[in-house]
């Protein structure tokens, strides 16, 4: 066992595990976030996405040892705020349908994160590029794109 | 079925020099950096190595050097960071290309260029590239460091000539030489994410109208990362236009099918691949011959 501290949602964690834990095991099974889910179990359906120090990975394939010192932010850590309990771009998904069944939106919030992060006024193509890793199995994306599109114009009203 | 992780260990040495010294210690210890392969096959069950050495923390080996003549890329670099510099984008686009299209975004995120050359998929996406730039392998061990041409490289299926005690070091790859044509296409099931079945990447000089220097680079087309050498010699010193092409292509793809031993496998056909890649090939000279 090894003793492995890390950064998660602002809060400072420290786990004692097997050095090669996956760190979506760490995070749904030590430390209790179950926001994270397991689809494929090898980086090809991007439901376990997270946030590491900013850019988005797969937690699957993160050997927890790996995550030592790192900032993790997963889907219960995206609103910056408690007087606000969804993110804008979770708004976005709400209102526009963009998701269905569940599994693959924490994934898909923390993508579009990443990518309006990089692309804050994103083309078509670019959306498609960025949530490409990302599989949903309800949506058709249609309405997955448009409140991801929804997200960059809210984004670009509000900033100053 | 699930490994258990308790039989698993890892270590992460803070430095190269320690980390070469625990592989000289332990040469059956696995390195393991950004974990795009490795920790697939760990979640499968299907991991034969129990002891693994993390490259991931180890800033020495992620590094990008523009110099005049060449661009070294640590074995670290991820597939990202390759996306992100722009003189790989302005001087090696094949390699460029190759990087956008491996995995997904957060694949690129973690995954290296170090992982993707050692593990040695014979359907990788960035040696085929790699190959037709010529590009040259720095080794590293506690003894010292060696270089050799990346195609020498691979030795057969999955065996590299990397001892035991030895790291990927770097990648060093000549910048564009000037009046060089590139192409490169992957064909795999979807655009995004899909290993290959079939990729080519291929650069050409031209000196009045006469093929002067041709390079080709394949994935999947035998049991490693393959330099078409038959192809390219069938069509060096050959007139290049729109009236030779037919003659041309007829040429480079009985060259091709000499050389090219793909196989059938869960992704696709031999015969698939082998179509496939000459049609490619045909594509390549076909860009050739018209623009100029």
């Amino acid at each position: 066992m090894t003793e492995i501290t890390l950064t998660v949602n602002g809060q400072l964690q420290t786990v004692d595990l097997p050095s090669m834990k996956r760190l979506l095991d760490v995070l749904r099974e030590d430390l209790g976030l179950t926001g994270a889910k397991e689809g494929c179990g090898e980086g090809e359906c991007g439901s376990c996405s997270v946030l590491m120090d900013g850019e988005l990975v797969n937690s699957c394939l993160v050997p927890a040892l790996q995550a030592e010192g790192a900032h993790i932010t997963t889907i219960e850590g995206l609103s910056p705020e408690t007087t606000a309990p969804l993110h804008p771009i979770q708004q976005c998904f709400l209102e526009h349908g963009g998701a269905q069944c569940g599994i693959c939106t924490p994934g898909m919030i923390l993508a579009t994160h990443h990518l309006l992060a990089k692309h804050p006024q994103p083309t078509m193509e670019e959306i498609q590029e960025g949530l490409a890793g990302n599989l949903c199995r309800c949506t058709g994306y249609m309405r997955i794109f448009e409140a991801v599109e929804q997200a960059a114009k809210a984004s670009a009203e509000s900033t100053p | 079925m699930r490994s258990n992780v308790h039989d698993f260990s890892l270590v992460a040495p803070p430095t190269l020099s320690e980390a070469l010294k625990l592989l000289a210690s332990d040469p059956a210890l696995t390195p393991i950096a950004g974990g795009t392969e490795l920790m697939v096959a760990l979640s499968a069950g299907r991991l034969p190595q129990r002891q693994l050495l993390s490259l991931h923390q180890v800033r020495e080996l992620r590094f990008i050097h523009a110099n005049p003549e060449t661009i070294v890329l640590g074995a670290g670099t991820t597939f990202t960071d390759i996306r992100r510099h722009e003189a790989i984008a302005e001087d090696l686009p094949l390699l460029t290309a190759a990087a956008s299209w491996t995995g997904s975004i957060a694949n690129q995120n973690r995954g290296t260029l170090g992982g993707n050359i050692v593990n040695a998929s014979p359907a990788a996406d960035t040696p085929p590239a790699l190959l037709a730039y010529g590009a040259t392998l720095t080794l590293i061990s506690s003894a010292g460091m060696r270089t050799m041409p990346y195609g020498m490289f691979h030795l057969s299926y999955k065996k590299t000539a990397l001892a035991p005690d030895e790291l990927l070091y770097s990648v060093t790859v000549p910048r564009r030489s000037p009046g060089y044509r590139s192409y490169i296409r992957k064909v795999g099931t979807r655009n995004a994410q899909a290993i290959s079945k079939v990729a080519i990447a291929a650069l050409a000089k031209i000196e009045d109208g006469i093929i002067a220097d041709v390079r080709i680079g394949a994935a999947s087309l035998r049991e490693t990362p393959v330099r078409c050498a038959a192809t390219e010699k069938a069509l060096t010193g050959q007139t290049i236009s729109a009236a030779e092409l037919p003659r041309l292509v007829a040429a480079a793809s009985s060259a091709l099918a000499s050389e090219a031993k793909p196989v059938d496998d869960i992704r696709s056909t031999a015969k698939y691949r082998a179509a496939v890649a000459a049609n490619l090939i045909e594509e390549f000279l076909e860009q050739l011959a018209t623009s100029g």
